[in-house]
């Protein structure tokens, strides 16, 4: 990105009327290991990419349990998304306590946002560098939603962050209008090729990817890997090409990313 | 000057018992369904017990909106520690827990007598017994509330030991099989709801072992 004379700190706007401060920390959510989430009518998947620093290091947490309704995966600063799903837990716990029923998605993501607005007008603090994928079932049905360090947060069917996050959205976009009646395992598999697709080449087993699901008459859970290996295997020796266009995404993907850098100079993305 | 004396309290006690006994590889935890207030009964079916965590369960007599909140402040402390240590609270682990926040509330105490029953990280039976203020010792065996009194004595001398003095020492857990300690507690409760007018009923009977969690009910005199 470009350095200026309007980006010291989040309290300045730029002439062109940005902040650049936070524009910069959703820079850092697109340089986390890619997160992705799909929903159905009755289930939400959340999928996201485990890379460790080394061979000898194990992997950062990036799929958290919120509640026995709510899961959310982080793509960006994993410490501020720890610190966020703490908040979100306490959250839960709380209107819990109070009201002895579980806390509306759609309300903990308004908190959620409001949470990061905050970081965005105060001369001493700085934007959360984490993107959210909040996933969560309640009353009005099953919900994914997601929320970025500008304090925005948008409800999709399904939704993509982190780095080569561009080539899973391109396999989502093909295949996301069946998803509202897909079957739980269905979704879990669309994951599973979706995750494939940002690892633009490299084997997909279940050390390198974690998968979560939420459903009606199902508490949030995280896939244990030998259930995630098994799901691969069953697709992988079927011979499933769910990214049948895995060349035409790669050479997509290299495309959009700077097609993204012009409509930049447009539009400042946190307003699409 | 004499020393001039409130006209409301923030107490009531809402009566009932509570016992618990622990056995080699089983707990029993039980407590009467009724609830009263002065001489009149507001319920005859009434649940004193809680699940606190998978082998954790409190039976609480006393002033039972005091022991409501407690049980969700302590449930509420659970969901935080399971979110932290991804598992479940040891059975002593929770008895200091409640012990903390009993404590916490020290010069405006819950008016909570509480018996905490759960199987050990070892799967043995344990039983802790509390005052209000959160002193507690771990036991074979417990009775609180209103007819603990009458049923105290019956246990002694049916579970306890001959003398602390005797070596080697006899566990504190009782060598009786699970269907006599329930049968023990089903008498216990019998005998006291005779003499005592705030126990009656039903009787609510939780049993834990190595299998998991069973419930039983007896019905006992409504008088």
């Amino acid at each position: 990105m470009f350095r200026n004379q309007y980006d010291t700190d989040v309290t300045t706007w730029s002439p062109a009327g940005r902040l650049f401060q936070v524009e910069y920390a959703m820079e850092a959510v697109k340089q986390g290991s890619a997160a992705i989430g799909l929903r159905s009518k009755t289930h939400v998947v959340l999928a996201c990419v485990n890379k460790s620093n080394s061979e000898l290091s194990s992997h950062q947490k990036k799929i958290f349990k919120v509640d026995d309704h709510i899961g959310v995966a982080i793509a960006g600063l994993t410490a501020d998304g720890r610190v966020l799903s703490r908040y979100m837990r306490s959250e839960c716990i709380n209107y819990g306590y109070t009201y002895e029923s579980p806390l509306p998605v759609g309300r903990l993501v308004v908190q959620l946002a409001d949470k990061a607005q905050v970081c965005t007008q105060r001369s001493w603090k700085r934007p959360y560098g984490v993107g959210l994928l909040v996933a969560g079932l309640d009353e009005s049905g099953a919900h994914l939603y997601y929320n970025c360090p500008s304090g925005n947060y948008f409800e999709y069917q399904a939704f993509a962050i982190g780095s080569r996050s561009q080539a899973a959205k391109t396999y989502l976009e093909r295949k996301f209008e069946k998803f509202t009646e897909s079957s739980r395992d269905d979704l879990i598999k669309d994951a599973l090729f979706a995750i494939r697709e940002t690892l633009q080449g490299e084997k997909l087993t279940s050390s390198v990817c974690t998968v979560a699901v939420v459903g009606v008459g199902e508490a949030f859970s995280i896939l244990d890997q030998a259930t995630v290996q098994g799901l691969i295997n069953e697709f992988e020796v079927s011979g499933e090409e769910g990214g049948a266009a895995a060349a035409v995404a790669g050479g997509g993907g290299g495309a959009a990313e700077e097609g993204g850098a012009a409509v930049e100079q447009e539009a400042a993305p946190m307003d699409i | 000057m004499p020393k001039e004396h409130a006209n409301w309290s923030p107490y009531d006690n809402n009566g009932g018992t509570c016992v618990a006994i622990a056995g080699a590889d089983y707990c029993v935890i039980a407590a009467d369904t009724r609830m009263s207030t002065g001489y009149s009964i507001l319920t005859r079916e009434y649940s004193k017990i809680c699940k606190l965590a998978d082998k954790s369960f409190m039976a609480s007599s006393g002033f039972q909106a005091d022991v409501k909140a407690l049980q969700k402040v302590l449930s509420s402390r659970h969901l935080i520690y399971q979110h932290q240590h991804n598992k479940q609270m040891s059975c002593p682990a929770m008895a200091q827990l409640l012990s903390n926040t009993l404590y916490y509330k020290r010069f405006f105490p819950y008016y909570a007598f509480n018996v905490l029953g759960g199987l050990d990280s070892e799967g043995k039976g344990c039983v802790f017994t509390y005052d209000a203020v959160g002193s507690y010792e771990r036991v074979g065996y417990s009775a609180q509330g209103s007819g603990a009194t009458l049923i105290t004595p019956f246990l002694d001398n049916q579970l306890k030991s001959p003398s602390p003095l005797l070596l080697p020492a006899k566990d504190a857990v009782t060598p009786l099989s699970e269907a006599e300690a329930i049968d023990l507690v089903k008498t216990c409760f019998s005998s006291a709801t005779e003499r005592d007018i705030y126990t009656g009923d039903s009787v609510e009977i939780i049993i834990l072992n190595a299998k998991g969690v069973r419930h039983e009910s007896e019905p006992l005199r409504k008088d």
